[in-house]
C-alpha cells in the first residue's frame, strides 16, 4: 500500500456488513410472520380488468369498485386479472400484490379501524389506470 | 484532445471519421442533446402534476407516452451514450494505444443510435420505458410500440457492439508496460461495465423478439391467453436492467475516481480497493434482479434469495464512497466546478443507497414498491448520482474539447441550482410514496398531502430547469466566446497530479 493505513476502511466495511445483515435477518422474520395467513380467514376474490376491481364474497355476494368488510375479521384475497398486470393496493393496510391474468396471487389482512380507505392500481395499465380506484369500507358489525 | 473550435473542419469529416476522438465528440453531442429533450419531457410532466386536474397535456395517453419516452430517452439515448463518449476518448489513452480496437465497429455503433433514438420519438410509444406484457402484448397502441421495440433492439446491438470494443481495446490493445492492475480507475470502470453489458443486455435482445412475435400474434410467450406468461418477460428484463444499473453507474462512478484526485490534489486513497469495488459490483450485480419482482407473487424463498443478492451489492457502493471521501480527506481541495458536483454527487448516491436497502427489506418494499418512493429511489441514481457524475465530467474536459474554459459562475450557478432542486424533488417524492401515491399516474385525487408535496416537486423540477438552461448556455457561450484555456492545467491546479491525457493520438 501506499504508506497510509487500510485499517480505517476494513471497519467501515464491517460495520456496514453488519447493519446489512442486521436488516436482512429482520425483514426475513417480519416476513415469516406477516406471510402466515390465519387458519378462519374468509376469502375474498378479486379480479382487476381494465379499469375497475370486482370482488366476490365466500357467500357469493358480488361488488364492484366498493368493497365491504367488517372489523376484527381476517380476508384473504385472491387475486387475478381479466386482462393487462395490475395491482391491487389498499396503502393504508399495506396490502399490495400484482394481479397477473393467468394467476392466482394471494395475500391477507386484517381490518383494524372502521372507515373509508382508498383501492387502488399501482401497476401501468393503459389509459385510465390514473384512476382505476375503488373503497374499501370497514364496518363494525358487533357494534 | 482534439480542439474542435480552434482548428475547425467541416461537419462531415468528423461524421464519416473512425478516429476515437472524433467518435467520441459524436456521441458527446447527440447524448447531450437527447438530455435536454428528455429534460423538457420532465418538465411538461412537473406542469401536469404541479394541481390535481388537467393543466396542460389534454389526455392521459399524451402523459402516458411523455412519460415512456422520457425514460427512455434519458437512459438508452442520454446515459450509455455519454458514458461511451468519454470512454472513446479516454479508454484509448489510458492503455495508451492509438485508437480503439476497432475504428470501424466503434463508428457503426455511434450511428445506429440516430435511426434508434429517430424510432424511439416519432413513434412515441406509451407502454412505460419496461414494456410489460401483457399490456405490451395486447393493449399497446401500434405502431408506436413497434417502433419502440425496433428502437431498443437497435440500441441494444449498438451497446454490444461497443462494449466489444472496449474489452477488446482494453484487453488486447493495452501497451504491454501497463500491467492491468496499474490501469487508471475509468478504465476499469469502462472494463467492468462493457462485461455486465456483454452477458446481460443479450437477454433483453431475445425478450424484445419474443414480444414483438407475440404483438404479431404469431407466438404466445407472454400471453396467457396462448398459453404463456407475462412474469417470463420480467425475468428476462430486470436480468438485463438491474445490471443495467451498474452499467449506467459504474463509468459515473468512474469519471468521479478522474475528478476526486486531480481537485484534491491528492492520489486516490486506494486503487486496489477501487478496482475490488467494481469486480465485485460486476459479479454481484446480476444476483439481484427480481428485488423488482416482489408484488408479483414470488414465493418467500424467492424472496429471500434476491433480498440476500440485493445487500450484497450495497457494500462496493459503500466502498465507491469511503475511497472519494478519504481521497479528499487532507487533500489541498480546489473547489471548481466539476468536484462540486462530484461531491454532490456521492452525497446523493449515498442517499438512494441507503433509501434501496429499504427497498430491498421484503416487508417494507410492500409500502413503497410501485409508489412514487422508487420513483424518487431510482431518479437519486439515475440524476443525482450519474448526471452529476457525467455533468461534472463534461466540465472538467470542457477545456480539451473546446480549448476554451466554461464560465465558472455559471458553472456553479448550475450546480447550486440542481443540487437544490434534485433534493427538493426526489426526498419529497420518497415520502409522497410513502403517503402512497402510485406512479406513472396522469391525474390523483385532491388529497391534501398529495397536492402540498406534488407542488414542491414541480417547484424543485422547475428549478432543474432553470439549471439546465444555464448550462444550456454556457455550453453555447463558452464554446465559441470562453477564454482560450490553458491547455497544460486549464483548472490552475499545478503540480504533478494534475495528469489531464496530454498524450494524443494523430488523426488517420
Amino acid at each position: 500500500m501506499s504508506g497510509h493505513s487500510t485499517w480505517p476502511e476494513w471497519v467501515y466495511v464491517g460495520v456496514v456488513i453488519a447493519l446489512l445483515c442486521y436488516v436482512g435477518a429482520e425483514a426475513w422474520n417480519i416476513e415469516r410472520i406477516i406471510e402466515h395467513v390465519p387458519e378462519d380467514a374468509e376469502i375474498i376474490k378479486v379480479t382487476g380488468q381494465q379499469w375497475i376491481w370486482t370482488f366476490e364474497h365466500e357467500d357469493g355476494t358480488k361488488e364492484i369498485g366498493e368493497l365491504h368488510v367488517e372489523k376484527g375479521k381476517a380476508y384473504k384475497f385472491e387475486i387475478t386479472s381479466k386482462d393487462v398486470i395490475h395491482s391491487f393496493n389498499i396503502h393504508d393496510y399495506v396490502v399490495l400484490l400484482d394481479a397477473v391474468p393467468g394467476r392466482v396471487n394471494t395475500v391477507w389482512f386484517s381490518p383494524t379501524d372502521v372507515g373509508e380507505f382508498d383501492i387502488q392500481c399501482r401497476e401501468y395499465c393503459g389509459l385510465i389506470h390514473y384512476n382505476m380506484r375503488g373503497t374499501l369500507i370497514v364496518e363494525d358489525k358487533g357494534a | 484532445m482534439v480542439l474542435e473550435l480552434q482548428k475547425p473542419r467541416p461537419i462531415w469529416q468528423i461524421m464519416f471519421s473512425t478516429h476515437h476522438t472524433d467518435v467520441g465528440l459524436l456521441y458527446l453531442i447527440t447524448s447531450l442533446a437527447f438530455m435536454f429533450m428528455g429534460g423538457a419531457l420532465a418538465l411538461l410532466l412537473r406542469v401536469e402534476l404541479f394541481s390535481p386536474g388537467v393543466q396542460i397535456i389534454a389526455d392521459s395517453m399524451t402523459y402516458n407516452r411523455i412519460f415512456t419516452v422520457h425514460g427512455t430517452t434519458l437512459i438508452f439515448l442520454f446515459i450509455l451514450p455519454s458514458a461511451s463518449a468519454f470512454g472513446n476518448y479516454l479508454v484509448p489513452i489510458m492503455v495508451r494505444f492509438k485508437d480503439m480496437a476497432y475504428p470501424k465497429l466503434n463508428a457503426v455503433a455511434f450511428w445506429m443510435i440516430p435511426p434508434a433514438g429517430a424510432l424511439i420519438w416519432l413513434g412515441f410509444a406509451d407502454f412505460t420505458w419496461y414494456a410489460y406484457p401483457t399490456y405490451s402484448v395486447i393493449s399497446a397502441p401500434g405502431p408506436a410500440a413497434d417502433m419502440w421495440i425496433f428502437g431498443l433492439k437497435i440500441l441494444g446491438v449498438s451497446s454490444i457492439l461497443g462494449s466489444i470494443n472496449f474489452v477488446v481495446t482494453i484487453m488486447k490493445c493495452k501497451h504491454p508496460d501497463l500491467p492491468l492492475s496499474k490501469m487508471p480507475l475509468l478504465a476499469w470502470a469502462y472494463l467492468t461495465s462493457s462485461l455486465i453489458t456483454l452477458v446481460a443486455v443479450p437477454t433483453f435482445a431475445a425478450a424484445l423478439l419474443m414480444l414483438l412475435t407475440d404483438r404479431l400474434g404469431a407466438s404466445g410467450f407472454f400471453n396467457p391467453a396462448m398459453g404463456g406468461d407475462p412474469i417470463a418477460y420480467q425475468h428476462l428484463f430486470w436480468f438485463t436492467f438491474h445490471p443495467e444499473v451498474y452499467i449506467l453507474v459504474i463509468p459515473a462512478i468512474g469519471f468521479m475516481y478522474e475528478i476526486f484526485p486531480r481537485f484534491s490534489r491528492k492520489p486516490i486513497f486506494s486503487h486496489s480497493s477501487g478496482v475490488a469495488a467494481f469486480t465485485l459490483l460486476t459479479i454481484v450485480g446480476f444476483a439481484s434482479w427480481a428485488h423488482h419482482m416482489y408484488a408479483t407473487g414470488m414465493s418467500f424463498t424467492e424472496k429471500t434469495v434476491f433480498m440476500v443478492g440485493t445487500l450484497a451489492a450495497v457494500p462496493a457502493s459503500a466502498m465507491h464512497t469511503f475511497n472519494f471521501l478519504a481521497t479528499m480527506w487532507g487533500g489541498r481541495i480546489k473547489f471548481a466546478t466539476p468536484i462540486m458536483w462530484a461531491v454532490g454527487g456521492i452525497a446523493l448516491f449515498f442517499s438512494a443507497g441507503a433509501g434501496g436497502v429499504v427497498n430491498s427489506a421484503m416487508p417494507l418494499d410492500f409500502i413503497t414498491h410501485d409508489s412514487y418512493w422508487v420513483v424518487g429511489h431510482f431518479h437519486l441514481f439515475v440524476m443525482g448520482t450519474i448526471l452529476f457524475g457525467t455533468v461534472g465530467f463534461v466540465y472538467y474536459f470542457f477545456p480539451y474539447v473546446t480549448g476554451r474554459m466554461y464560465s465558472e459562475v455559471l458553472g456553479k450557478v448550475h450546480f447550486i441550482l440542481s443540487f437544490v432542486g434534485t433534493v427538493l424533488v426526489f426526498f419529497t417524492q420518497h415520502i409522497l410514496g410513502l403517503f402512497g401515491m402510485p406512479r406513472r399516474i396522469y391525474d390523483y385525487p385532491p388529497i391534501p398531502e398529495w397536492v402540498q408535496m406534488n407542488i414542491i416537486i414541480s417547484i424543485g423540477a422547475f428549478i432543474i430547469g432553470i439549471g439546465m438552461a444555464i448550462f444550456l448556455v454556457n455550453l453555447i457561450w463558452s464554446s465559441a466566446k470562453g477564454k482560450p484555456a490553458d491547455m497544460d492545467d486549464p483548472f490552475g491546479l499545478g503540480g504533478k497530479y494534475y495528469f489531464p491525457y496530454q498524450a494524443k493520438n494523430p488523426s488517420h
